[in-house]
């Protein structure tokens, strides 16, 4: 047998028609996740066809986009944005229970990110297709399993369905060889990858993460990168099934239990690339280059180590450097923050919190700047609480904020003002993302909570040193 | 949806590499839960000030380019988040086909299930294309060729299986819904 990459082997299990001359193929969706944005509309099309949802026990919705971070009031309510962002998430209340489909919503302990959430219940699982109305949904992809985001007509398309009309992408290796330098995280290594391989390297393409030092991150960390493939252009990102995965997932609700579940993680194992498995394209990646990586430009693309200068100006570059108001040539360290933002489906799980909390600990966010930290989940939050990571963050002087998708799009009014600058944990630094004339550096958490302390664009590698010494 | 077959109008060209959805429409107007009236605000920061004016230097803010339904992008259109709304705020602004080198995947399926042209050309196409902005030119989608006068027509393709949904007016629901019986045949045969 010829050896199959891991997109083959999840694109062959989920035809219901494959591919012929011209026509699509039609996918058959496993797992379909929803929240409160990208989703009224599709739930209108099924009203105005008089269509029911074709799976609800497939289908997942929660609440996170443009829900509030700010503190929840003694009665349980919530203060609203406005009126459109409150109308917005009982539209989803309601659609939920018209059409049958279980909602996490304010009431759930396990309401969160929708790319936090569904991996934290164990929904997410190796061989499924995934979809969500939503561009990130590629962070599933972690557990080698295909995700990818589709718009709202689609969402109508599955919801009635179960299925999608799909033309078969082309795969990209992105290989990481060697190992991280120690203290060098998970979000410096995708970084890094985004300015290697840049914003539309991955277009038409599925890449898969391989490599020793892919196998050797936990399932947050792969999260992290599997999250800012669409970042790279490509339709989805994913890695291979493995020990990691099995027992990341061991013992999460939705997983079975039991004997069934050494069933299931034998199956599992199979959603590997094999080893001869040929790819379209590949890029190799040397991860001991990795530094302490920020972008600097108004894309995930342009992307510099912390400690190197920023590159000339050019013709293609000078939109950029005007916007973020950053000099050609010059250190990016040293550059006034007004704003920290520790969060997103990108860097909001408990290691993440972790990293910023070992640098926060004992130590003062500058007066001049204002840090949010919000954590993915209400799980997140619990656990966070748990390990006393909140107390380090207020006494630092940062809000401790409810969870949801925050100032990574700033729809629920978490943003920042006209020409402040945002240091940011999220995935997107396009211009006006966290509120219009705002620029987005993005970073690591340990990065992030380095440049709160020091109220400068800061090498994170500088307290974590003191704090060895 | 009604079918498209052709687009005749001027072109205006938006010469700016990897414009993404959130430049075409930003997240604050996302709140809405319906599809119409998001056209006021396509390009919303580009094209108003923060008084509520209209930005003159914006290209489709130009008297000369009212009315011009074909724009010309820089490279990589439609990167980013993969709301449909951007798709939807640019028919509503009057922009039925977009022309770039390259177009993000999730932006062009949200573009062609809506009747939103995102055609691909090469570089030296799309240079001509730029430096003769706001030309009339004519799309056809059936001959798959933009023709113009004075200039040797360009052919592009568009997968067949979207041209002929966007040539009849058909939506893919109605193809979906129409192979129920295979649908449920593979949930059956699931382990
Ligand atoms: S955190 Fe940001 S990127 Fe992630 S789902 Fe929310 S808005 Fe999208």
């Amino acid at each position: 047998m010829t050896a199959t990459t891991l997109f083959e082997k999840l694109w062959q299990a989920h035809l219901v028609e494959a591919d012929t001359d011209g026509l699509p193929a039609m996918l058959y969706i496993d797992l379909h996740l929803v929240h409160e944005v990208t989703s009224p509309q599709a739930f209108s099309l099924l009203r105005e066809r008089g269509l029911r949802v074709r799976q609800p026990s497939r289908t997942l919705a929660t609440l996170d986009h443009s829900t509030p971070t700010t503190p929840v009031r003694a009665d349980g309510s919530r203060t609203y944005l406005d009126t459109a962002t409150e109308q917005q998430v009982d539209a989803l209340i309601r659609n939920c229970s018209d059409f049958g489909v279980s909602l996490h919503g304010y009431d759930s302990p396990d309401r969160g990110i929708v790319h936090v959430m569904a991996p934290e219940l164990g929904a997410t699982q190796p061989g499924m297709t995934i979809v969500c109305g939503d561009s990130h949904t590629s962070t599933h992809g972690a557990f080698g399993a295909l995700a990818f985001g589709i718009g709202s007509t689609e969402v109508g398309h599955v919801l009635a369905t179960q299925c999608l009309l799909q033309h078969k992408p082309k795969t990209m290796a992105v290989i990481v060889r060697g190992q991280l330098p120690v203290g060098i995280s998970a979000k410096d290594l995708t970084l890094h990858i985004a300015g290697q391989v840049g914003v539309a390297g991955g277009t038409g393409h599925v890449i898969e993460f391989r490599g020793d030092a892919v196998r050797a991150l936990t399932m947050e960390e792969r999260m992290t990168l599997c999250n800012m493939s669409i970042e790279m252009g490509a339709r989805a990102g994913l890695i291979g099934a493995d020990g990691t995965t099995i027992e990341w997932l061991r013992g999460r609700r939705q997983v079975p239990q039991g004997d069934a579940f050494e069933a299931a993680a034998k199956h599992w194992r199979w959603y590997r690339s094999d080893d001869d498995a040929r790819f379209d394209k590949t890029v190799e990646i040397d991860a001991g280059e990795v530094a302490p990586s920020v972008t600097w430009g108004i894309d995930p693309g342009k992307v510099i180590a912390i400690d190197a200068p920023l590159p000339a100006l050019s013709a293609s570059n000078a939109r950029a450097f005007e916007y973020m108001r950053v000099t050609p040539g010059a250190l990016i360290t040293g550059v006034r923050v007004d704003v920290v933002f520790v969060g997103s489906c990108t860097n909001s799980r408990i290691n993440d919190l972790r990293d910023a909390a070992a640098i926060l600990a004992g130590r003062r966010v500058a007066a001049h700047v204002r840090m949010l930290v919000v954590p993915g989940s209400e799980r997140i939050k619990r656990e966070a609480e748990a390990e006393g990571l909140d107390a380090v963050f207020r006494t630092a002087g940062a809000e401790w904020r409810e969870p949801g998708c925050s100032m990574c799009l700033g729809m629920n009014g978490d943003i920042a003002k006209p020409g402040e600058l945002v240091v940011s944990t999220s995935n997107r630094n396009f211009e006006g993302r966290q509120g219009m004339g705002v620029s987005t550096v993005l970073a690591s958490p340990a990065t992030a909570a380095a440049s709160a302390i020091a109220g400068v664009i800061t090498d994170p590698r500088r307290y974590q040193q003191e704090a060895a010494a | 949806m009604s079918g498209v077959s052709s687009i005749t109008s001027r072109s205006v060209a938006l010469p700016i590499a990897n414009i993404d959805t959130d430049q075409i429409i930003p997240a604050r107007f996302l709140t809405t839960t319906s599809r119409a009236g998001l056209g006021r605000h396509a390009f919303q920061d580009w094209r108003w000030r923060e008084d509520g004016s209209a930005n003159p230097d914006f290209a489709l803010n130009r008297p000369e380019h009212a009315g011009a339904a074909i724009l010309i992008a820089g490279d990589n259109f439609g990167c980013g988040s993969s709301r449909e709304h951007a798709p939807w705020a640019l028919l509503d602004a009057g922009i039925r086909a977009v022309i770039s080198t390259a177009i993000a995947d999730i932006f062009r399926s949200n573009a062609l299930k809506n009747g939103l042209l995102a055609i691909v050309v090469s570089p030296l196409e799309h240079a001509s294309l730029l430096a003769a902005a706001g030309e009339a030119l004519t799309i056809d989608l059936r001959a798959q060729r933009i023709a113009r006068a004075g200039h040797a027509p360009i052919d592009f393709t568009v997968n067949s299986f979207a041209r002929q949904c966007l040539l009849d007016g058909v939506d893919e629901l109605g193809y979906l819904l129409a192979r129920q019986d295979a649908i449920a045949r593979f949930e059956e045969a699931r382990p």
